[in-house]
């Protein structure tokens, strides 16, 4: 919404330097965007963080002139020279506007034409070039005639775009005066909130600054002159759904004469964003800028002629299903049988507070009109404008609740603004069909509820004080205010929403800055913990401890991106997905399943710029379930890592690359930071990964994930750059979680040494370390404290198809040292039990 | 008498032949080897000692006592010289290994949590400071938690407010904000009072560009309590700005809308890129929009199980990318999902 200072003067006073009004409105909750300031002064110093741009017109170089006389330019047919008083003397000044053309040749003129003229050095736009180009006025001679003056466009003087010809002022513009006296203003570009589209006009706008500064609202004189034949013989409305449409008033007027509007209303049409047409089509568009009600005017004399010379009725009624209608830009609409309409008893005329049918709208020629202003059920028509796909003026008032007293405001209004711009006789009194009267809210607040809400003591006077202001009606008995809510507007609720309502207008009026800042003092609601981000933290840490990145990958997917953690042969079929009705894009239609396929993504995007990477993400995936709502959101953990097992440095010798084991370690340190216990890695098949490196994770007999190398199939779906092994693991973060013990044993410290043994042993490749290691903690006793692998040797010396594990074995008592023959006891043991129930042989110490 | 002075004589002269010898030794073999001539069982006092027979008897004493003198005299030569030379042995080696201390280290591999994590973390850290716990609910919710309870009806203008992604399972959206926390929480910890940070993915069906996201982190407050105002809402959030943006960084509240809390408020906080003073980070405007917030409407309040005539309370929303945006001076939102390492490493 643009507000024109000087348009919004005309219904207060308001006399504050421009940051502080920029402020003001701001601190009302009208939110100030920028500044357009036009001829007058930026202001200097504090501008209270606003942005105010504009050109200055001085008062010596840029007045109102007028030119008496056009003649035609010696030597150019496109360039006439004018005749020009300037309130000082006369000059001859030379111009090309195609606007003064008709004048040529015409001798003196009866009546002057007036023009914003700008004197030798003056500093404006240069109004041939694009944009807005600064340049200093200077002499100069063109074909012959010496030119050191001009006659402004809008582009010239910062005013619009327009450059199609010269500013051609109203007639009663003073000669001689400064131009910026007469035309200096200030546009503010003000966001409207979704509760406050009363203040979408200067009226409303008006109503809030005058409620801030405590200074009376000067309404517009809204009498109608004496008509000429009852507006009520000359139409009759018909309100079929009076939920739809409470309020529908009319009124006549005959024999205008569509011409250009006065000067000063296309230009604050211009300065609203809106493009003036004619004196008849302006003034609905004025009257909706100035008072917020959407009009629309219908040619009369097409809906006497479709009720074939009677007086027509005007029915609003919903539509049809599948109803058509054609409206005013040529477009046609289907409509939706909630969509309400107006028409006649020959079919529809127009949509309903959105746009009206292109049979009956009014045209250049035009000479009678029947003024429609009419209230509508927001709720109803911003589902039809949704529908329909329609951006209006009067759609965005509309569809926020406009209130029906405006309908009567808006009409009277405007028929005055027809009769004085475009002339004709009014039909006596409007036609006025208001079913369903809107009833203004009554709500009681106390001085108790304005202290329990916003923390503030006021007196129940100093509360209706503030209402009164925003001309709430109000009512004060003992500690009771009882307000009831002005005529314009929709938004005040009743019972405890009211009160909030109120509430929130007694903050905003007492200004939000006055209000005190007090710490929460009341007692701490009881303590709960949150185990979920516990352990979302733990898992973290836990791999950033080990060197990896963590990453956090956009929740959009499709399918076939995420397949690629398949190979071609094995993609799953039919899997559900939470889908997107209105996607972005294509290939983000779909919200993920699987993690280890974002982090993977991630691995491509930046496999070619490091020769190392090790990434994890922790995370929601999004499974549909049947006959559930909501999808379930798992948490997963994936980890994916390639390139050097080391960062690189100038003198470090290996090279060596990730492998399976490198990611085995990450998931066993993390196994090990959630202290579970009972855990296993087998040998696994799953599509996406290395038939003969995969393990499936059990914690507690349970399945966690995989891990493993990613199959060639897959690692061939991306490109890694240089990389060809990526190691990879999807784990089952929830599962894991619940597994994992909330409190854990440490171990004593011991005094006592430990022995330490080795135990060498060839087996068969078929036997897993897995099974060797049970079976020595098995039968090892409690003193043995630790088995580790430390090597493990194939060669011809101990046969093909066969292996020599090394283990070194710690002994350990919590109470005594212990001695060679007790651990001999237990060695022996662990040897029997290796030969026997392992197909082992366990190589003797020398 | 000859005998005696001979004896003496001899050990004077070797022990002028060893100290000789002993001023040109420089490593501790020869030093050794000087020991074992001089000093050792069969050097050469070694030998006086054992020829002291034949010195008369009377003299003896006396030769023997010189020959302990030369002996100890030796010895202390020795330990000096023997010093020296690992002294300087030491410092030959010490200055062999001289490292060029201007060569790169070997950098361990560092591994970083991702920078909204961080951010996330610390903005609920303080508020956990200030009794805040973290409460999470679905990123993918009912059209009722994400707008209907929220006093956000069906086709009502607010609805505008709020670009959507709806999923094909009917009122199912992408939560477009963590708001339906505030519903969830409140039906979890009824009657009591409330004290939660809401953080978590949520979703916005835009256009994508360098300030705009389809999927961002927002992060609310709620409190709900029988005694709690606008008064407090104003206290913590400034309390909040102080500790996040500096001690001394300047707030301000102006009216605002959002349907699900009244009084609504915008709460801005003075640029810390600028001082106030207008840059492009604010925009030139000398102010940051850091949080709408408000007291939670009485509609919610009724949804979450509280009785607005007994309970009040007040929730705001902060945008923790813009956060971050502002701190790191980053330009492009899009940098935080597209996760190049080149971006992360940089925190």
């Amino acid at each position: 919404m643009e507000l024109v200072l000087s348009w919004l003067k005309e219904y207060v006073d308001v006399d504050l330097p421009l940051p502080e009004l920029a402020h003001r409105l701001t601190m009302l909750g009208l939110e100030v965007e920028d500044v357009h300031v036009i001829g007058k002064p930026l202001p200097t110093g504090e501008n209270k963080g606003f942005t105010f741009h504009g050109l200055e017109w001085d008062k010596d170089h840029f007045v109102v002139a007028q030119v008496d006389e056009v003649m035609p330019h010696p030597n150019a047919d496109r360039l006439v020279l004018c005749r020009l008083i300037d309130g000082q003397g006369e000059h001859t000044v030379l111009t090309g506007a195609p606007n003064l053309q008709e004048y040529k040749g015409k001798g003196p003129l009866d009546k002057p034409i007036k023009v914003a003229y700008a004197k030798e050095g003056s500093r404006l736009y240069d109004g041939h070039k694009p944009g807005f180009e600064l340049t200093t006025l200077k002499r100069a001679t063109i074909r012959g005639v010496e030119s050191t003056s001009m006659i402004c466009s809008e582009k010239e003087l910062g005013i619009s775009e327009d450059h199609e010809g010269v500013m051609i002022l109203d007639d009663d513009a003073p000669t001689g005066v400064p131009l910026v006296d007469y035309l200096g203003d200030a546009v503010f570009s003000i966001s409207i909130p979704a509760n406050m589209v009363r203040c979408s006009s200067m009226i409303g706008l008006a109503r809030e600054v005058a409620a801030y500064l405590d200074q009376p609202l000067r309404m517009p004189d809204l009498t109608l002159p004496k008509g000429e034949g009852k507006a009520n013989d000359a139409v009759k409305i018909e309100i079929r759904n009076p939920e739809l449409n409470p309020r529908f008033v009319a009124g006549l007027i005959r024999n205008v004469e569509a011409r250009p509007s006065p000067y000063m209303v296309q230009l604050r049409l211009k300065l609203s964003g809106m493009r003036p047409i004619n004196s008849v089509v302006d003034a609905t568009n004025y009257v909706m800028l100035e008072a917020g009600q959407p009009l629309h005017a219908f040619d009369y004399d097409v809906l006497v002629k479709r009720a074939d010379g009677k007086t027509p009725t005007i029915i609003t009624r919903t539509a049809e299903q599948g109803e058509i209608l054609t409206t005013l830009d040529g477009v046609e609409h289907k409509l939706e049988d909630y969509t309400v309409l107006v028409a006649d008893t020959a079919g529809s005329l127009s949509i309903g507070g959105i746009m009206g049918g292109e049979e009956s709208e009014i045209r250049p020629n035009t000479t009678n009109i029947l003024l429609e202003g009419a209230s509508w059920n927001f709720i109803n028509l911003r589902k039809s404008l949704k529908y329909l796909r329609i951006n209006s003026e009067a759609g965005y008032r509309l569809s926020r609740g406009v209130h029906p007293t405006l309908a009567e405001i808006g009409v009277r209004l405007c028929l005055r603004r027809m009769l004085e711009w475009s002339g004709g006789q009014l039909a006596e009194g409007l036609v006025d069909n208001y079913p369903l009267h809107y009833e203004d809210p009554t709500v009681a607040i106390t001085t108790a509820d304005i202290k329990r809400l916003i923390g503030i003591d006021l007196t129940a006077e100093e509360i209706a004080g503030l209402l009164r202001r925003l001309m709430f009606v109000c009512e004060v008995k003992g500690d009771t205010v009882t307000a009831t809510a002005p005529a314009h507007r929709m938004d005040i609720g009743t019972g405890v929403n009211g009160r909030a309502d109120l509430a929130e207008e007694v903050a905003r009026l007492y200004g939000y800055e006055r209000i005190p800042s007090v710490r929460l003092d009341s007692e701490l609601p009881p303590l709960r913990s949150n185990p979920k981000e516990e352990r979302n933290q733990l898992f973290q840490d836990t791999l950033v401890s080990m060197g990896l990145q963590e990453v956090i990958s956009y929740r959009f997917t499709n399918p076939d991106q995420e397949n690629r953690i398949y190979p071609p042969e094995s993609k799953p079929q039919g899997v559900a997905y939470v889908e997107l009705q209105n996607p972005i894009a294509v290939d983000r239609n779909v919200l993920r399943r699987s993690l280890l396929a974002s982090v993977l993504d991630n691995l491509e995007r930046n496999a070619r710029q490091r020769e190392r990477l090790a990434l994890f993400e922790i995370g929601p995936v999004f499974l549909p379930v049947k006959d559930q709502l909501l999808p379930d959101e798992p948490m997963r953990v994936a980890i994916a890592m390639c390139g050097l097992r080391y960062p690189s440095a100038w003198d470090r010798k290996d090279k060596g690359t990730f492998d399976f084991f490198d990611l085995k370690g990450v998931v066993e340190s993390l196994l090990k930071a959630l202290h579970v216990t009972d855990i296993q890695f087998e040998a696994d098949s799953n599509p996406s990964f290395h038939p003969g490196k995969c393990a499936v994770l059990r914690v507690n007999g349970e399945k966690i994930g995989w891990l493993g190398e990613l199959h060639p199939q897959v690692t061939a779906n991306y490109d890694f750059g240089d990389h060809t092994r990526v190691q990879a693991a999807d784990l089952d973060m929830d599962k894991l979680f619940s597994l994992s013990p909330k409190y854990f044993e440490t171990n004593p410290i011991t005094a006592f040494p430990p022995v330490i043994e080795d135990l060498a042993m060839i087996a068969p490749e078929s036997i897993s370390s897995a099974e060797i290691v049970r079976v020595i903690r098995a039968t090892g006793g409690f003193l043995l404290k630790q088995v580790e692998l430390f090597d493990i040797f194939r060669g011809e010396q101990i046969g093909a198809g066969n292996k020599s594990l090394a283990y070194r074995l710690t002994y350990q008592a919590p109470n005594r040292t212990l001695n060679d023959k007790e651990v001999g006891k237990q060695r022996d043991r662990i040897i029997a039990a290796l030969e026997k129930e392992l197909d082992v042989k366990v190589r003797k110490a020398e | 008498m000859s005998e005696k002075s001979s004896l003496i004589t001899e050990l004077e002269a070797l022990q002028q032949q060893a100290e000789q010898e002993l001023a040109g030794l420089t490593s501790e073999s020869d030093l050794q080897n000087w020991r074992t001539q001089f000093l050792g069982r069969s050097a050469m006092v070694m030998q006086i000692f054992r020829r002291l027979p034949e010195a008369p008897q009377e003299e003896r004493p006396g030769i023997g006592q010189f020959a302990n003198q030369v002996k100890s005299a030796l010895e202390e030569k020795l330990a000096e010289k023997m010093d020296a030379v690992k002294a300087s042995a030491l410092q030959e080696n010490l200055s062999g290994e001289s490292l060029d201390v201007t060569l790169p280290g070997r950098s361990p591999s560092r591994g970083r949590l991702h920078i909204q994590t961080k951010v996330t973390r610390e903005v609920c850290h303080i508020f956990a400071e200030m009794g805040f716990q973290v409460f999470q609910s679905p990123e993918v919710e009912s059209d009722d938690y994400n707008f209907e309870l929220l006093n956000i009806p069906a086709h009502h203008p607010a609805r505008d407010m709020w670009d959507t992604f709806f999923t094909t399972e009917e009122n199912v959206v992408l939560r477009t904000h963590t708001s339906p926390g505030q519903i969830r929480s409140m039906r979890a910890f009824h009657p009591d009072p409330i004290r939660v940070v809401l953080p978590g993915m949520c979703y916005r069906y835009e256009q994508t560009d360098a300030n705009h996201e389809i999927q961002f982190n927002q992060l609310e407050l709620l409190v709900v309590g029988k005694d709690i105002t606008f008064a407090h809402l104003k206290g913590t959030l400034e309390e909040f700005a102080k500790r996040m943006f500096g001690r001394d960084v300047r707030t301000r509240f102006r009216p605002s809308y959002f349907p699900f809390t009244e009084p609504s408020a915008e709460m801005d906080v003075e640029c810390f890129v600028c001082g106030g003073k207008g840059c492009p980070a604010c925009g030139s405007k000398g102010w940051l929009e850091i949080c709408g917030c408000g007291l939670t409407h009485p509609v919610v309040l009724k949804n979450g199980g509280y009785d607005p005539d007994v309970y009040t309370g007040f929730a705001a929303g902060l945008g923790i990318e813009r956060i971050s945006m502002l701190r790191y001076r980053i330009d492009d939102i899009r940098n935080f999902w597209r996760n190049d390492v080149r971006f992360l490493e940089q925190f």
